[in-house]
């Protein structure tokens, strides 16, 4: 086989042929290994549908690649809707000159990352662009789940009284990959938390079905999911800035960049407004998980100011929490 | 890494609040003069813990901010030119010049790259031998140094398609411009942080001496910035003004020798054209004659045509300390992060968006 995709790879022909093969034994099941041109299986209940498309530069960084992120991300997706994560498909938008031992790394990647979340690669495509096309490897990634009867999670359901609990440190995945970047490298020992998060759902549910709204705060942080739940919901949100958690080392690349950790991305979080009743259970059911070790409560929802996001800061004055406009830079000065 | 949360402890923060409260007897109006400050004002909430006596300024030090109008349709314009690739700090790009913004222009075409520093320029312009590489030179005393060291090293790899439009400003010469306009009674300054650990504390001496006004150099950390407004107000309450370094892990009297002479080296002190407050003789650092080649303004032949200010935007009434955010009709409305009309909107360490992000006591 050659050492770099070509565009033949992806003409339908024999190359073509012959790098799906070389797929298959990584993503192995029995719906899949019929090539058919659409998956068939059954599925009964309430259906969760959700579907991403991941770039990410670099393509590998500290704690993950393009391929975890494409299935972690989906999960997760599925997960905060409170459904089980069942099906993905997979497709690859390939620059050609992509060495084939990369898509080769990134394929174990997906492979172990869907056995750890438990979900199947039913169907999948790939596409091969001149370069400049593509920057390396794009990938999408669509997956089904099933909602448990008596779930409803949505951004719209936070009541005031709610609990605000996050499942973790802030701000790693983002980062870990800018400290990769060219022209930015700087030495960072925080890996990406990329991870799929369906069974820390689940094990939320089992622990409460009162959880209201649930999100994974990837692009835009824990900044804007929280200001989504505050303005779909139409209440307020108080946050303790002591309360959220921050790895020292995520704090002073932020502080260097002139970056606010709330605004970094995440891919292994997830936040949650949940009955007040029943939050000690959920923290501690939480606590227990693998990705919930570091759970804590960082606020409250709030009747007043609703839409806005407000923060308590370590000094005992309040701030404003705002949506990011457009991309992050680094300062100037 | 060690030397974030130790300038975040609220023990120590309280014990510094309480002891501005108590000392703290005359009004004071200081300026905090970096953008930089300004935002981590805003994020702390600080402004709400001083006492009532003490009212904050922002003041004119975003490096951004303070481009004028024209100098941006200058870069505009030589990034219409062909074969021209224009390297800029991230900012920079979505400030509106008088008919564009360099956003705009690399939408209709023009070759406008983001870059961290201007060693990511020499890189481009080494890969890109066909191509004229032009930097965006702005920022004060912080930036200017490794400007000048992109510019050297360009001369001895003998590159000859790297330049730089100098926009470069420096601070001394504009905050006596601002007290000598007379306009904004200050009791005190909170003398910019990066800047200083350039210069040194001395260049303020002037105001201190000449002006009676009290000057306190510091970080950017809540509890750097509560050492600042401490120091500030022992000097007004005694009526003693002098120079005072509260941000001493960063800063020596003297500065960064080796740094200043790389400025000194490449770049001369000329006159500058600031937003909102004009041209303002030696306050901008120039190319030196001996390093014309890496000009842009000596090698390039552009039209930038008239400049237009933004109708109804007072970022320059902002920038010299005299109105607030609030005071502007657009603020908020017309002019938001999302769309904005001036410079101080854009910037993430613009007075305006810091307003706008953070809030103060009056909310948004």
């Amino acid at each position: 086989m050659e050492d770099k995709i070509l565009l033949a790879h992806g003409s339908g022909g024999k190359l073509s042929q012959d790098l799906i093969q070389s797929f298959l034994p990584d993503l192995a099941n029995p719906i899949l290994d019929k090539l058919d041109d659409s998956a068939v299986f059954d599925i009964s209940g309430r259906l969760a549908f959700t579907t991403d498309s991941y770039t990410v530069n670099p393509v590998f960084f500290p704690g993950g690649d393009i391929g975890k992120l494409a299935v972690c991300g989906t999960v997760n997706d599925l997960a905060m809707s409170g459904a089980r994560p069942l099906y993905l498909s997979l497709a690859f938008i390939i620059e050609e000159g992509l060495p084939v031992a990369n898509l080769k790394k990134i394929l174990t990647s997906i492979k172990h990352a869907a056995e750890e979340a438990g979900v199947k690669i039913v169907t999948g495509d790939t596409k091969v662009v001149n370069q400049g096309s593509a920057d390396k490897i794009f990938v999408n990634t669509a997956g089904v789940g099933t909602v448990p009867e008596g779930v409803d999670i949505s951004a719209t359901n936070a009541r005031p009284g709610d609990k605000i609990i996050l499942n973790g440190n802030i701000g790693d995945h983002g980062i870990a990959v800018l400290s990769q970047r060219e022209g930015l490298k700087f030495h960072t020992p925080v890996p990406s938390d990329c991870a799929p998060l369906n069974g820390l759902v689940a094990d939320m549910l089992a622990a409460s079905a009162n959880i209201h709204c649930l999100r994974d705060p990837t692009r835009g942080g824990l900044a804007t999911t929280l200001n989504d739940f505050a303005g779909q919901s139409k209440v307020g949100i108080r946050l303790e800035e002591d309360k959220i958690p921050v790895d020292k080392a995520v704090l002073a690349a932020c502080e260097f960049l002139g970056f606010d950790p709330l605004y970094i991305a995440n891919e292994g979080k997830l936040a949650a407004a949940v009955a007040p009743r029943d939050a000690a259970a959920i923290l501690a059911a939480m606590k227990r998980s693998k990705y919930g070790v570091g759970a804590v409560i960082i606020g409250e929802v709030v009747a007043e100011h609703p839409g806005q996001v407000v923060m308590n800061t370590i000094l005992g004055a309040s701030r404003i929490v705002d949506m990011p406009v457009g991309e992050l830079l680094p300062r100037i000065c | 890494m060690k030397f974030v949360n130790e300038y975040r402890d609220p023990e120590l923060g309280k014990k510094l609040l309480d002891r501005i409260h108590k000392r703290s007897r005359k009004p004071a109006r200081l300026m905090e003069f970096c953008g930089g400050h300004t935002v981590a004002i805003f994020k702390h909430g600080l402004r709400q813990l001083l006492p009532e006596n003490i009212e904050m300024l922002s003041g004119p030090g975003c490096p951004v901010c303070v481009t004028a109008s024209a100098d941006l349709d200058r870069a505009i314009a030589l990034g219409s030119l062909p074969d021209v690739i224009i390297t800029s700090f991230g900012d920079m790009v979505r400030v509106p010049g008088s008919r564009s913004s360099l956003q705009k222009a690399k939408a209709e075409g023009a070759d406008v790259r983001i870059v961290y520093s201007a060693q990511d320029a020499l890189t481009i312009a080494r890969d890109n031998q066909d191509k004229s590489i032009i930097f965006i030179g702005i920022g004060f005393e912080t930036t200017a140094p490794t400007i000048a060291a992109s510019i050297l090293q360009a001369e001895q790899e003998k590159l000859n398609n790297y330049y730089v439009l100098s926009l470069h400003k420096v601070c001394p010469p504009i905050m006596k411009a601002i007290l000598d306009m007379g306009e904004v009674n200050l009791g005190g300054i909170i003398c910019p942080g990066h800047v200083s650990v350039i210069i040194g504390s001395h260049p303020y001496q002037f105001i201190a001496d000449e002006y009676k006004i009290a000057c306190a150099v510091s970080g950017f950390e809540p509890l750097d910035i509560l050492l600042a407004v401490d120091r500030l107000v022992e000097q007004i309450e005694s009526g003693q003004p002098k120079v005072e370094i509260a941000y001493r892990r960063g800063v020596k009297p003297e500065g960064n020798q080796p740094a200043i002479r790389l400025m000194e080296t490449v770049f001369e002190i000329g006159e500058a054209n600031w937003r909102g407050i004009g041209v303002v003789p030696a306050s901008g650092l120039q190319i030196k004659a001996k390093y014309e080649r890496f000009d842009a303004l000596k090698n390039f032949n552009i039209d930038p045509g008239p400049t237009l200010e933004p109708k109804g935007c007072i970022c320059g009434s902002i920038l010299r300390g005299v109105s607030t955010p609030r005071d502007c009709r657009l603020f908020g409305g017309t002019c938001t992060p999302e769309n904005p009309v001036g410079p101080c909107m854009v910037s993430s360490e613009g007075s305006c968006a810091t307003y706008y992000h953070y809030g103060d006591s009056h909310g948004r």
